[in-house]
């Protein structure tokens, strides 16, 4: 494993059966870096998320993380409640569907402050401001901290699960189709956030996708899945703009101008 | 020529073709065999009909187009790097400290300002000094201080393209790519161009451009590259 | 007494099995071990799991005292009292400090308790998460990852709904800094109690088949926020029948017309201060 990666997996293979999921998948992942894969239903991307980030068992392969003392670990070696652990403070995740992961019964304050209270935060006060600094900084209003999810938006939500998950500073987030089934405008506003956190607090991800202007967008490197396999990997704008696989080529031809 | 010019840019037999695999595999090769090599503070204008693969030329040299074979050399950080050959992560490292690129079109991404859009490209600067330079090239540029705060999706094309001239003069970068810089430009901001451009090479930087107009391509090219087309123009 | 049963009710075999989920709740303060729930003769929610646990551990010396609400008087109480008077032929008794024994049902006796009594408790529902995570599955996963969030995330709602912790029975505890515990629906008032008790506190969950346990001199503490401390709240009145101002109260209402009395919850500590001669302001309008 190279000296700097965060992530680094190697000959994943996973099958459902006579299924393809994951067929000997590589993939590096630097500190700060987003990394998208691409591809259409099928193609493994969601299988593979789910054994990097150690929710899925790998039939073979391993997984290599690299925690902030720069020890490696192997992710599905790893204890479960290490693995707990880790996603609840140095990894995040992001789902499509973000009632999967808040408490929709829970106030907004009390959903982002959660993480926090996990890990031994035992003032109510400085716990609430922290909420609240974070609801700013995803774009949710000071004054929805004691409203519960229940009357936000699909917008409005999906960035009250970043706030969630961002609140103790992870350095990895995994993120699952993160603007699927939102509204254009409410895409467009979302993307830019998320560009502009990931940038600024150096946040490395790993975004699956079925668009591919939100990998133009967000993603440094991005790999074209297909039938499990990863098929075209490099630079975004270079495999974009310059598609030399067959699948890769015909998935850019397909995007629509608008 | 004095010692104390050095070669910023130079490739070795540069091979590209395209693979069209929606066209049963119809192969399509533009670049054969081409060695160019531009010096710092010179500017190159790379002529040739159209359709002959200059913009392809100019994207391989920014590392966006995949060479199929030969070598770029670009001298990043005292040492030659073969951009052909690199890694993912040095084509990053080249293009940020090296390899500037200014494309055609301003790819618009949504919500930004045209001040930050300008201000984010820039190199060791303070925020606030890189503002500060960000708003001098746009007024430069001839886009009025009220603009500046304005996302510039709604700007005409060639508002945009100024956009994306400060953008990529802001870095500083010791090699420019300039691809068709004032095709969408008028006579006044045209001049402006000139100016920077020469500016630039004053600042020994090395230009390698695509000028569709002959009088600029006059004030600024110190050397034509012609490109030969390998096809028959369809 | 000859009634055909075994002594205390349960088979010798039934009492060992009860006492060794006993120890292991010992050895490991806080935690619910899953025990082989017998059936008694009475339904669940009557108390059969505090029972289960006096019968595995009374001798034919011991001194049984039964509280319901903290009085002995009450039915309950009076049932659970005889039972043992039937079946163990033990000596029963009213007093807190004669009795080695204390069976109770939602109260901790006002008077301290010493290291040769064991008080064992009546709890309806031992999981304390129960009703924010429906999952028992992962309600056990929480407990033995010591993923107590959840239940901080509860107490953080109550502030932000009513400025305070609206819990005012059951109120969760962690026991030797490492399990959450249900005290059982006892007040928040009697929590500190809990705290290095010197008595043994054997809790017994018949319809739910858990036993958990604090042994003595065990540190107990009630969830809180530094900012927000936990505190004792009780009705701001004297007792009417003998005038102590730091035992619980229980509210009795006298007529249709507003009269309420407030007196002491714990029958045995009221009438030993008023058989010391304290008197409360309604020390004769209760006769």
């Amino acid at each position: 494993m190279n000296e700097d990666t965060l992530l680094s997996a190697r000959g994943l293979t996973l099958h459902f059966g006579a299924v393809p999921a994951l067929v000997d998948v590589d993939a590096e992942l630097w500190p700060g870096e987003v990394l998208a894969v691409v591809g259409e239903s099928g193609s493994g991307k969601t299988s593979l998320l789910n054994v990097l980030s150690g929710r899925w068992q790998p039939q073979s392969g391993v997984v290599w993380y690299r925690d902030p003392e720069g020890k490696l670990a192997d992710v599905h070696a790893m204890p479960q409640p290490t693995l707990r652990a880790l996603h609840r403070s140095d990894w995040g995740f992001v789902h499509q569907n973000p009632r999967e992961n808040l408490r929709m019964g829970v106030t907004a304050g009390g959903n982002v402050g959660e993480r926090l209270m996990a890990q031994g935060a035992r003032h109510y006060g400085r716990i609430r401001e922290e909420a609240i600094a974070w609801l700013g900084q995803v774009e949710i209003d000071a004054d929805r901290v004691d409203d519960l999810p229940r009357t936000f938006s699909g917008g409005m939500l999906q960035r009250l699960q970043i706030a969630r998950t961002l609140v103790t500073h992870p350095r990895l987030v995994f993120m699952d189709e993160p603007t699927g089934g939102l509204d254009v405008s409410v895409q467009a506003r979302l993307l830019d956030l998320i560009r502009s956190l990931v940038a600024r607090l150096g946040i490395a991800a790993v975004l699956v996708t079925h668009d591919l202007t939100v990998a133009r967008l967000l993603a440094h490197r991005i790999m074209v899945m297909q039938r499990g396999r990863v098929v075209e990997a490099g630079l975004t704008d270079q495999v974009l703009d310059d598609p030399r696989h067959a699948y890769t080529q015909l998935l850019v031809s397909s995007v629509l101008q608008a | 020529m004095s010692d104390a010019i050095r070669p910023m840019l130079r490739t070795e037999a540069l091979d590209k073709s395209f693979v069209l695999h929606l066209r049963n595999g119809l192969c399509i090769p533009v670049l054969r065999h081409v060695d160019l090599t531009v010096n710092e503070g010179e500017c190159v204008a790379l002529t040739g009909p159209s359709g002959a693969g200059k913009s392809t030329l100019l994207r391989s040299l920014y590392g966006n187009y995949r060479a199929d074979g030969g070598r770029i050399w670009v001298r990043h950080d005292g040492a030659m790097v073969d951009i052909a050959a690199a890694s993912p992560r040095t084509v990053v490292q080249v293009r940020a400290a090296t390899l500037g690129y200014v494309s055609q079109f301003l790819r618009v991404v949504p919500r930004v300002p045209a001040l930050e859009i300008v201000a984010q490209a820039a190199r060791g600067l303070s925020p606030e000094a890189a503002r500060a330079r960000a708003e001098a090239l746009l007024l430069q540029l001839n886009i009025p201080r009220r603009m500046h705060a304005l996302p510039p999706a709604t700007f005409s094309g060639g508002e945009q393209q100024r956009v994306n001239l400060a953008r990529g003069f802001i870095g500083g970068h010791p090699v420019l790519l300039l691809d068709e810089p004032t095709a969408s430009l008028d006579a006044e901001n045209c001049a402006v161009v000139v100016g920077m451009i020469l500016e630039a090479k004053r600042q020994k930087v090395a230009v390698i451009g695509i000028f569709h107009d002959a009088a600029m391509r006059e004030a600024v090219a110190d050397r034509i590259y012609y490109v030969t087309p390998l096809q028959d123009a369809a | 007494m000859n009634t055909g049963y075994n002594f205390a009710y349960l088979d010798e075999q039934t009492k060992r099995m009860v006492r060794r989920a006993i120890l292991k709740a010992v050895a490991i303060p806080g935690h619910q071990v899953p025990f082989g729930s017998r059936e008694m003769p009475l339904p669940y929610g009557w108390g059969t799991g505090g029972i289960q646990v006096t019968a595995s551990i009374i001798g034919a010396d011991d001194v049984l005292k039964v509280i319901d609400q903290g009085a002995d008087d009450t039915t309950n109480a009076v049932s659970i009292r005889r039972f043992f008077a039937r079946t163990a032929g033990v000596t029963p008794t009213t007093r807190t400090a004669e009795a080695t024994v204390i069976q109770t049902r939602h109260r901790i006796p006002e008077l301290p308790l010493r290291e040769d009594q064991i008080l064992v408790y009546q709890v309806p529902q031992p999981e304390p998460l129960s009703r924010l995570e429906s999952s028992r599955a992962e309600t056990r996963r929480m407990h033995a990852l010591s993923e107590y969030g959840l239940m901080h995330v509860k107490l953080y709602e109550d502030i932000t709904r009513y400025g305070h912790v609206s819990i005012s029975h059951d109120y969760p505890v962690m026991v030797n800094g490492r399990y959450l515990m249900a005290p059982s629906p006892i007040p928040a008032f009697d929590n500190p109690k809990m705290h290095m008790m010197p008595a043994l506190q054997l809790f017994g969950a018949g319809r739910e088949k858990r036993i958990y346990a604090v042994p003595p001199y065990t540190a107990v503490h009630s969830l809180d926020f530094d900012d927000h401390p936990f505190r004792l709240t009780r009705a701001p009145h004297a007792c009417g029948l003998c005038g102590a101002t730091d035992s619980y109260l229980d509210e009795v209402v006298l007529d249709d017309r507003g009269g309420r009395l407030f007196v002491c919850s714990d029958t045995d500590h009221c009438e030993t201060r008023r058989a010391a001669g304290h008197a409360g302001p309604d020390a004769l309008a209760a006769e």
